[in-house]
């Protein structure tokens, strides 16, 4: 059997992806993609911890999370959208109008 | 209630006009007038009323209920409120009729008629109220309705300073007289006249220690102390020394209001203050030498005063502090009922007078100099005539009201003791001079040569009746006064016990008829005095004020009261007021308040650079705040 830590580990590996793909990219589509992988790091935590506890409520939870995330993406790539149709651009660093 | 409709229908006016001033316009006298009138025929049936039965007191309602603090807005109507509202109402009924041709034309017209209704009413609340503290907001009332008619013309800088200077002086006064009020209400527990007229032989006895916050100790009767309190804001009222330098500059207002507010009613609200509080005075005979002294010095040196001035206006307000004065001494020697007497006639003839001068300004446009007049007998007939009337009743000339009732107050005077014998010397030398002032105005204005100028010389004439009617009434009045035994009508029959009035019979007897002939002899001295000086010897005039230079120049620069009152009240005062404002205002307050605000802009405008606006510089921030609350957690 596959300890917990494998797991423990692939996911903080994921997350910290996303993190990083969150701070260095200039791709909004890569920055919201790099968002969903932060998500689903948290889903194979969930996963892993039920499994290992025997508890149902963490899958029940990872369910939840994945429809919200579908939804979230629906609606972050329609501002896209109409950022670009705006803007005609998808680097974040052109989008910096929310200041002074 | 028609006792309340008498101050309410003057006020009905002003709330009409004021409101609506804009479209009534030239039309204001139609609703300021009928109200006058109507409180004049109210005014008559009270006065009918009382003449024939007790005083009425009657309390319109509550006003003021807070613990023993129980103040109520009611009405005390004996003789005396009675004749003082028909004085009010008949002088500011003519002055109402008047108005309409002196103010025809000007941008004010229904602001002025607004103003003089307020003031109507004021002072009918004034003359009618049944506690002190009714009296004082009134007596602040006609305060500031003469401040505001006083600055009429606001756009000249001379009105403006003269309002500011009769609000500030009357302040002065004022503040005494509030301090008077709180301590009676400390003393008796009560503002109603009635219950501290009834308590004050009790409180006789009992003294206040002066000196107590030093910790010293100098004891005076507690009503001697209320007495003179009060009489300081009768003293700013009434113009008397050393508050009399308001009235004079007060000219710079409308004519109108000079007859009304500071000839007739206003100014006599310090008398009348006197008479109505005669039991508490009677029994603080100090206070009393102080109102009677106070009132003889002002009726001599505002005399003095009178003698040279050149503004014809100014001239006969000098002559009103001086005749105001002589009522302030007679109430000081407790001949109150010959004080108010003299104040009705004097309401009589001094408002004729004024509007006399009304009616020369007007038809010289607007030109008050009496070096500048001369020769107007024969253009302005009614004016002159009447203004004979005025000036003879006002130097007591026989069979004239101010004969009458000036002789009542020396013949007090003479039988009230040594202090009276004194003032009464005082009171003949100021009739003496009052005749010599009234007659030189009237024989510089009127006789000689016409000084007047060219531009106008032609087209000098006889104002519009609705200034001349007045002129004639008031003239009547003048002489009329002086016939109704109003001495004898104030003292009620028989005495009310623990009444309100405290006015004694008048006295008369022999010393009358021997004071009556010198009184006479002396107004008739004046007028010779004057005859001779201004008509058959025009060049004399120079000649003495040239002999007597320091003497003139004494009197003409007003014994430079102003003077001193500037150099060392006015001129310290204003270069504090700047100081405070410069050192204190503007570099500590402004400063310390600009300062935070600034620190905030400074604070602000370094802050912001922290907002770029990129999501990734905030998520970046995120990230490692996360990381450091997490390595805090972790590693603690």
């Amino acid at each position: 059997m596959i300890p917990l830590s494998y797991y423990m580990i692939l996911s903080a590996i994921v997350f910290v992806t996303g993190v990083v793909g969150v701070l260095i990219r200039r791709n909004i589509i890569m920055i919201l993609l790099s968002i969903e992988l932060m998500l689903n790091a948290t889903n194979i935590n969930f996963v892993a911890f039920s499994y290992y506890l025997d508890n149902i409520a963490g899958q029940v939870f990872v369910f939840f999370a994945l429809t919200v995330a579908a939804a979230e993406v629906a609606v972050g790539l329609a501002i896209i959208i109409a950022l670009h149709r705006g803007k005609a651009t998808v680097n974040v660093a052109e989008l910096n109008l929310m200041k002074w | 209630m028609k006792y309340a409709l008498i101050p309410l229908l003057p006020f009905a006016a002003f709330i009409v006009i004021g409101l609506f001033g804009h479209w009534i316009r030239e039309r204001a006298h139609w609703i300021a007038v009928p109200a006058v009138a109507g409180s004049f025929l109210l005014s008559l049936f009270t006065f009918a009323e009382i003449a024939n039965g007790p005083p009425i007191h009657v309390t319109l309602y509550s006003w003021i209920t807070s613990g023993a603090f129980d103040v109520s807005i009611g009405f005390y109507i004996d003789r005396l409120t009675a004749v003082m509202l028909l004085l009010v109402t008949i002088v500011s009924g003519l002055v109402h009729v008047y108005t309409i041709g002196y103010m025809h034309g000007e941008p004010g017209y229904a602001r002025f008629f607004a103003y003089v209704a307020l003031f109507t009413f004021s002072m009918l609340m004034l003359v009618m109220a049944d506690n002190f503290l009714q009296l004082y907001v009134f007596w602040e009332a006609v305060g500031l309705c003469s401040y505001l008619l006083i600055g009429h013309w606001y756009d000249r800088k001379s009105a403006c300073d003269a309002a500011t200077k009769a609000f500030v002086v009357n302040r002065v006064g004022d503040f005494g007289f509030g301090l008077g009020v709180m301590l009676i209400f400390v003393t008796f527990g009560s503002l109603q006249y009635d219950q501290v007229f009834a308590r004050a032989i009790l409180v006789d006895s009992q003294t206040i220690n002066l000196l107590k916050p030093l910790g010293g100790e100098w004891l005076i009767g507690t009503l001697t102390v209320i007495c003179l309190l009060l009489f300081a804001g009768a003293v700013g009222k009434s113009a008397q020394v050393p508050l009399h330098v308001w009235l004079p500059d007060a000219m710079e207002g409308p004519t109108p209001i000079s007859a009304l507010i500071h000839a007739a009613t206003m100014v006599t609200a310090g008398v009348f203050l006197v008479a109505r509080l005669a039991p508490l005075y009677n029994l603080a005979p100090a206070a009393m030498d102080v109102v009677a002294v106070t009132g003889g010095l002002t009726a001599i040196f505002a005399a003095t005063i009178a003698l040279t001035q050149n503004d014809i206006k100014r001239v006969v307000a000098y002559s009103t502090v001086s005749q105001l004065g002589y009522m302030m001494m007679a109430c000081g020697l407790g001949a109150y009922t010959a004080g108010i007497y003299h104040l009705l006639t004097h309401g009589a003839f001094k408002a004729l007078l004024f509007l006399c001068c009304g009616s020369i300004i007007i038809a010289l446009h607007h030109e008050q100099d009496m070096r500048r007049m001369g020769g107007l007998k024969d253009k302005l007939p009614i004016t002159y005539w009447t203004m004979v009337v005025g000036s003879l009743a006002l130097s007591g000339f026989p069979f004239t009201a101010g004969f009458f009732s000036k002789d009542e107050i020396l013949v007090e005077a003479w039988s009230s003791g040594p202090l009276g014998q004194v003032l009464s010397v005082v009171g003949l030398l100021t009739a003496f001079l009052t005749a010599f002032y009234s007659f030189r105005l009237l024989f510089v204005a009127f006789h000689g040569e016409s000084r007047v100028d060219p531009r106008y010389r032609e087209h000098v004439n006889e104002p519009s009746p609705t200034m001349t009617v007045p002129l004639v009434i008031l003239a009547v009045l003048s002489i009329v006064t002086g016939y109704l035994e109003i001495p004898l009508f104030l003292v009620p029959t028989p005495p009310a016990p623990g009444g309100v009035a405290g006015f004694s019979p008048p006295l008369g007897g022999d010393v009358g008829t021997w004071t009556m002939l010198v009184a006479s002899l002396m107004g008739i001295a004046g007028i010779v005095a004057a005859y001779i000086i201004y008509v058959r010897s025009p060049m004399l005039p120079q000649r003495l004020a040239e002999k007597w230079k320091q003497a003139y120049a004494l009197s003409f620069n007003k014994w430079y009261v102003d003077e001193l009152y500037d150099r060392t009240i006015v001129k310290p005062t204003v270069d504090l007021a700047n100081g405070l404002w410069r050192k204190v205002d503007v570099a500590v307050i402004d400063a310390l308040v600009n300062g935070v605000g600034s620190a905030t802009m400074l604070w602000g405008r370094t802050m912001r650079l922290i907002q770029s606006g990129e999501v990734q510089h905030y998520a970046l921030a995120m990230a490692l705040g996360a990381v450091v609350i997490l390595g805090v957690y972790l590693l603690f």
